[in-house]
């Protein structure tokens, strides 16, 4: 991208009600492309997932955003002004950072005032903020233990409580539950969801999670190999992966290769199946994508395709069978249970047989 | 050199019964664990202590509170004090109350004791103020130099200790490199040796990596994340230096301390190559006494002194950092 382009698209983001823009953002370690061509917008008060696997570039985008990489190319723009060379400390964003980064030599009462202390803040308000924030993050009577004593749960709060007492104007947090057990994850899940809504601060989240994402976003970026593959809401997501990468990542599925014999009919695994999507052309091979709940159990005379239960699983809420077909072994999720060996029949509605180009493989 | 080794018989035996009692101890650990136990591997190490540590401690002990013929006395420690101690008293002896009038306070031993002492005070501030910066740039994670310079750091301390300090003095010297150079030049030449100046700068010379290593090693473990967590929180980088960098580096310091400043106060050879005579440090007083004069009950006195104040500003400093974080001897 030339320097006309990115000023033009740097005038097209200002003109829009975006706190930050992402455009065109490349970074380079030694020669390796961690990211490339990251663009993204985030509006005010909005809760914003970046979910992919480790090595995908979240980290990077966020660290980018919290001023501790500077870009190798492309603008940042936050509320319009290019702020990519402005440091850290300069930022109207606050990060809780991977395994919190508390300073072990401050107790909790000065891991809070931290921030207020550098500006000067008088201590009356210290103390009051100090208190308020302790009170928000359930942490009263904390104030003069050692960090390194409290639990992993406890750090994680005084962390967040430590970058929210500077009320920042977007939060960035980094992967900050993945040091918790199950139990704690999902209660510190709903608890920061609501204290995002409750001070109407703008999240950036990091996670590789993609339950915790799904649970928590306004608004969820796919990212794989230093690039974006979608952007959208939970919900659409989920129901429309953009393609079998992500379908794959949020949820299970049963990814298969087809052919769009012609428009709203695909072949797979054997058999015809009309469809709703259209446009591919005709006889295009494409990626069929098709959730495991989607796939209901009929009786043998009356599937669509029919397969023997090789095994089942118990999963608590729903039952996990794998049925092979012959030409795929489907995976297969239903609250009614099916004896192993036994043949049956299976049907897919149209509108939850997901088409999408095939995905290029990359390296 | 006369080895005064005339030793009472009692001391005699109570050394042969330590080592007696170290033999029925490893008997009784093989006894009691039924074979070998891990312990018993120690045991070298141990024999080693009580024969070159222990007993040579003892020995001290025990020359400096007696005289020459064995008899307990606290001449020794009066006399550093007062190094004309001897002479003032046979004066007395002679001239009885008269002579006090022509005795006199010999100070040479404490004023030894003190110069040394502040010696090894600017010594180690100096090392401190030149080390903690080295140190800084060495385990700054985006400084590609800093592996370069962690290596130019050890490579001088691969060379003998000696061997280093008598190069300086063909820098130094009145022929020297420095004054070659500068004649060269046409200026004057210089006097470089032979002044508290040039064993000041041998024993920081010698001392700096003492002081580097023990703060490079804290910084180097430091979590990079905390000094990203204070920039996040408004520090620039003077303030993250003061407000997070150097507390947490601060057992590394006290340990670095440590390592310059006792070699430093107990130092007896630089000033002797570098400082031709002129400088006398409490080492130097130390080792003249037993190698030169053969007084080994005062050397043991000054010794004890010594070893007193040693153990005093480590308990000073172990206050400051009671884990003994920075990895050091503190």
């Amino acid at each position: 991208m030339n320097n006309d382009q990115l000023n033009a698209r740097i005038q097209k983001a200002r003109e829009k009600d975006h706190l930050i823009d992402l455009i065109g953002i490349s970074k380079e370690y030694d020669g390796v492309k961690v990211l490339k061509d990251i663009n993204l917008y985030i509006r005010k008060k909005e809760f914003v997932t970046l979910l992919g696997p480790s090595g995908c570039g979240k980290t990077t985008t966020l660290r980018i955003i919290g001023g501790f990489e500077t870009p190798t190319d492309g603008a940042l723009l936050f509320e319009g002004q290019e702020i990519s060379d402005l440091p850290p400390y300069k930022r109207r964003v606050n990060t809780v950072f991977q395994k919190y980064a508390l300073f072990p030599h401050l107790n909790v009462y000065d891991n809070i005032a931290f921030g207020l202390k550098l500006k000067k803040m008088p201590k009356k308000m210290i103390d009051e903020k100090v208190r308020q924030m302790l009170e928000l993050v359930n942490l009263r009577g904390y104030e003069k233990r050692h960090v390194e004593a409290l639990s992993g749960g406890q750090q994680q709060r005084v962390a967040i409580a430590r970058s929210l007492v500077n009320e920042p104007e977007v939060l960035l947090l980094d992967e900050p539950l993945g040091a918790l057990d199950l139990k704690l994850r999902k209660d510190m899940q709903l608890e920061l969801k609501s204290m995002q809504q409750r001070l109407g601060i703008t999240f950036i989240y990091v996670t590789h999670d993609q339950e915790e994402a799904l649970t928590m976003s306004d608004t969820i970026v796919v990212m794989k190999d230093g690039t974006i593959q979608q952007i959208g809401d939970p919900k659409s997501i989920y129901d429309e992966p953009a393609n079998a990468f992500v379908a794959d990542f949020i949820g299970e599925s049963n990814i298969l290769r087809g052919t769009m014999v012609k428009d709203e009919l695909v072949e797979f695994a054997g058999a015809t199946f009309p469809c709703v999507d259209f446009g591919f052309g005709e006889n295009a091979p494409v990626d069929v994508v098709i959730r495991p709940e989607d796939i209901m159990l009929v009786g043998e005379d009356v599937g669509q395709i029919v397969g023997v239960i090789k095994s089942v699983l118990f999963k608590g809420v729903h039952y996990e069978m794998m049925i092979d077909t012959g030409a795929y072994t489907f995976k297969v999720h239903s609250t009614t249970m099916q004896p192993q060996g036994s043949k049956v029949g299976l049907n897919i509605v149209p509108f939850n047989i997901h088409i999408m180009k095939p995905m290029q493989e990359e390296e | 050199m006369r080895a005064n080794l005339s030793l009472p018989w009692w001391a005699w035996a109570a050394m042969g019964a330590g080592l007696v009692v170290f033999a029925v101890m490893i008997g009784l650990t093989v006894k009691r664990n039924r074979g070998v136990h891990r312990s018993l591997f120690a045991s070298p190490y141990t024999l080693w202590m009580i024969v070159f540590t222990v007993i040579p401690v003892i020995l001290i002990g025990y020359y400096a509170f007696t005289n020459a013929s064995g008899a307990f006395t606290l001449d020794n420690f009066k006399n550093f004090w007062d190094s004309n101690y001897e002479s003032n008293k046979v004066i007395l002896d002679v001239m009885g109350e008269e002579g006090a009038a022509y005795i006199t306070r010999g100070t040479v031993n404490v004023d030894t004791l003190v110069y040394s002492l502040w010696m090894a005070f600017k010594c180690t501030v100096i090392c401190l103020l030149l080390g903690y910066p080295a140190a800084l740039f060495m385990a700054d994670r985006n400084m590609k130099l800093g592996a370069t310079l962690v290596v130019l750091f050890i490579i001088p301390m691969w060379m003998n200790f000696l061997l280093r300090t008598i190069a300086w003095m063909s820098l130094l010297e009145d022929s020297g490199l420095i004054n070659t150079f500068l004649k060269w030049l046409g200026f004057e030449g210089v006097q470089l040796m032979y002044n508290s100046e040039a064993v000041l700068l041998g024993m920081v010379y010698n001392f700096l990596p003492f002081m580097v290593f023990p703060i490079y090693t804290v910084l180097s473990k430091m979590d990079f994340r905390l000094t990203e967590a204070a920039a996040d929180l408004g520090c620039n980088s003077l303030q993250t230096l003061v407000k997070v960098t150097l507390p947490l580096s601060l057992p590394g310091v006290i340990s670095g301390i440590t390592m310059v400043f006792m070699p430093s106060v107990t130092t007896f050879f630089i000033p002797r190559v570098l400082g031709g005579g002129n400088t006398m440090m409490f080492g130097d007083l130390i080792e003249s006494k037993f190698l030169t004069e053969g007084n080994w009950n005062v050397g043991s006195a000054l010794s004890l002194i010594m070893m007193l104040l040693i153990l005093l500003s480590l308990s000073i400093l172990r206050k400051v950092d009671p884990n003994g974080e920075g990895g050091g001897i503190a």
